[in-house]
């Protein structure tokens, strides 16, 4: 049976993160209790992986790593159907960039051992880097496809995918075990009930630390990371608005002016 | 300049048969930064029949370009590009390395991070030098601008947005250095691109517009975005989109402009119903002219641009489309108006 491993992360939930700002005093972020969600692009690559459990059977291993209320994300990934939930947690983790990051999580897939496919969402809501996907890949010495967006031959050892490139795609042929990157192309993720999410709270999940995936403490989190947060800054617009007044016509007629006098319309 | 100063690298790239914009903005700003370290620029160009576009890159900046020009090369592959440009970075050791955020881009660049054991910041928006020669990569965040460093490791590798760039003025009578690259013998290759497919884009592309027209959440509705839409293809504008409109299904995630999204430095960008927020306007970098149409006269998205209008865009917009419609109809109107 295909093995496959769905790397899924705690995100702050969207439209609570939009009120997490620099403060233009302070510059620094303000501490918010931001309640947390399943990245979205994961959703769709861990549908990608239950269609195919659906499909010819598949054994679906979600791995997160995170501070330990991450742990209820990847209880809702089980309520959904994976069939093994592991949280990546310790103090040692925290402020891992992208590529501590994707050291970490290649430890446990090392450790979980017989992989076939490993799955990413293209890029998290909240780091934006597209990074831990392709790190991971380098890490457990497989092959990537990036920005899949249809998985079109899945059965054998050699798959076929679409790939998004510049006005069109790739068609890729890859040779399991490989790391794919999953776009919101890819499908419709499904969702869960409220009651669902209640029970998937009751469901038992392992939690990996630092020990368990015997790495050392200086090559993970904070310390494990070539790059650094150096400055947060303030942006200000250095335009004065303009108002066009008058009625609904007058405006109109005054925009249009102001857009022949740019040279738009004419 | 000095040849043993480590060189910033810039790693170019062939679509569809022509070097992209962003691969001379690159080069353009890699040249800034390496006269500040008084560096030579380095271009990688892997692709075939690519020859004759290397002396556009010494004109762009470049001093050296290394070239592979043969068929392993052809299409890219990343196994092979990544052997490829390991290696030479053992030889060269550039000290920053800079590549487009272009589909290639994203996936080559964090493979040759990861293999170099090195950081890497993603689609800055600026790049400057620090006080002691290091690399600033700054990329829009919470608001405002994050500055992410890489202080110990090499090469200080950064991916770059499209359009934040110049295009640098070619100078045709710079010249500089060929140097080959051959791809590694009879490689084992597990992923291989079997094909490469075009699709014509809709519309007009949003980079190289002069005029875009970008709706969000305030059109309402499918039809208040057709209005909008409407009104792009009046003024020969490109079409943009914030998230909402995008999450809403009234247009494709490929018009979305901002952080997540295109950017795009048109001569004129007209905002309707969307609220300035960073995240998407960080995307419009270097509008000569920002216009924007909101019913809030309190939208910080006033607080951005030129020209402010209040009003509904559900009344404004259809007004706006006829009226412009009237005057390519009806001229002495338009004399009138002017
Ligand atoms: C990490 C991250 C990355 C993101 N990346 C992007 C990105 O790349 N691009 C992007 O766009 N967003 C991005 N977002 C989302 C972004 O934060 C905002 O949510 C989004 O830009 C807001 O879109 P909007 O202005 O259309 O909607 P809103 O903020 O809801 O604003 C709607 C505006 O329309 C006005 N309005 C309402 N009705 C009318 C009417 N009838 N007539 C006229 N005006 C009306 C309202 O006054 C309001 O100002 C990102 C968010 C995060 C957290």
């Amino acid at each position: 049976m295909l093995r496959i491993i769905v790397c899924v992360k705690a995100v702050p939930e969207s439209k609570a993160a939009e009120s997490l700002k620099i403060d233009p005093v302070t510059k620094s972020l303000p501490r918010l209790d931001i309640p947390l969600e399943i990245n979205p692009l994961d959703r769709n690559a861990l549908e990608v992986a239950l269609q195919l459990k659906e499909g010819s059977g598949a054994h679906i291993t979600v791995i997160s790593m995170g501070p330990p209320p991450a742990g209820d994300i990847v209880k809702e990934c089980l309520a959904l159907g994976a069939d093994k939930g592991i949280l990546l947690s310790d103090p040692a983790f925290a402020g891992a960039d992208a590529y501590a990051t994707a050291l970490t999580l290649a430890k446990a897939v090392k450790k979980i051992g017989e992989v076939d496919v490993v799955l990413c969402g293209r890029a998290s809501s909240d780091g934006a880097t597209e990074w831990v996907g392709p790190e991971l890949a380098v890490f457990v010495d497989m092959p990537i496809v990036t920005m899949v967006r249809e998985f079109v031959k899945t059965d054998g050892k050699n798959w076929v995918v679409k790939a998004d490139i510049e006005n069109g795609y790739r068609l890729v042929q890859a040779a399991l075990p490989t790391v794919f990157t999953v776009t919101q192309d890819a499908n419709t993720p499904r969702t869960l009930s409220f009651s669902g999410i209640i029970k998937s709270r009751k469901k038992e999940i392992t939690t990996w630390g630092l020990n368990d995936l015997g790495v050392l403490e200086d090559s993970v989190g904070l310390k494990g990371s070539p790059t650094i947060v150096s400055k947060l800054a303030y942006v200000e617009s250095k335009r004065e608005c303009e108002f066009i007044d008058g009625t609904l016509e007058e405006k109109v007629d005054q925009l249009i002016n102001k857009l022949v006098e740019a040279g738009v319309a004419s | 300049m000095s040849d043993h100063i480590n060189p910033v690298w810039v790693i170019g790239e062939k679509v569809d048969g022509n070097i992209p914009p962003i691969c001379f903005e690159i080069i353009g700003q890699a040249r800034k930064l390496a006269d500040e370290l008084d560096a030579p620029v380095e271009v990688l160009l892997f692709g075939k029949g690519i020859r004759d576009r290397v002396d556009s890159l010494f004109h762009a900046g470049a001093d050296v370009v290394h070239v592979g020009d043969a068929t392993g090369f052809e299409v890219y592959q990343s196994e092979i590009y990544l052997a490829s440009i390991t290696a030479l970075v053992d030889e060269r050791k550039p000290q920053i390395m800079l590549i487009g955020s272009t589909f290639m881009g994203r996936e080559l660049a964090p493979l040759i991070a990861a293999k170099l054991g090195t950081g890497l910041s993603a689609h800055c928006i600026d790049l400057v030098l620090d006080e002691d020669g290091i690399l600033e990569q700054q990329i829009p965040a919470y608001g405002g601008l994050m500055s992410i460093i890489c202080p110990d490791k090499r090469p200080q590798i950064a991916t770059v947005a499209r359009g934040v760039f110049p295009m640098p003025t070619l100078d045709e009578s710079r010249s500089g250095k060929i140097l080959q690259v051959d791809p590694p013998p009879e490689m084992i290759t597990r992923v291989k691109t079997l094909e490469v497919v075009h699709v014509e884009p809709k519309g007009l592309p949003l980079e190289t517009a002069p005029v875009v027209v970008a709706g969000g959440a305030g059109a309402g509705s499918s039809e208040g975005w057709q209005e909008i839409a409407e009104l792009a293809e009046a003024l020969n504008a490109a079409l943009g989109s914030t998230r909402p409109a995008v999450d809403e299904g009234w247009t494709d995630l490929e018009t979305m402009i901002g952080q997540s999204g295109r950017m795009v430095s048109p001569e004129i960008y007209i905002g309707i119903g969307l609220s300035g927020e960073q995240q998407h306007m960080v995307g419009i970098m270097g509008a000569k002219l920002m216009i924007a149409i909101n019913n809030d006269p309190k939208s910080p998205v006033f607080g951005q641009v030129d020209i402010g209008i209040v009003e509904d865009c559900r009344q404004f917009v259809p007004a706006l489309v006829k009226a412009l419609k009237e005057m390519e109809s009806d001229p002495v109107r338009a004399t009138h108006v002017v």
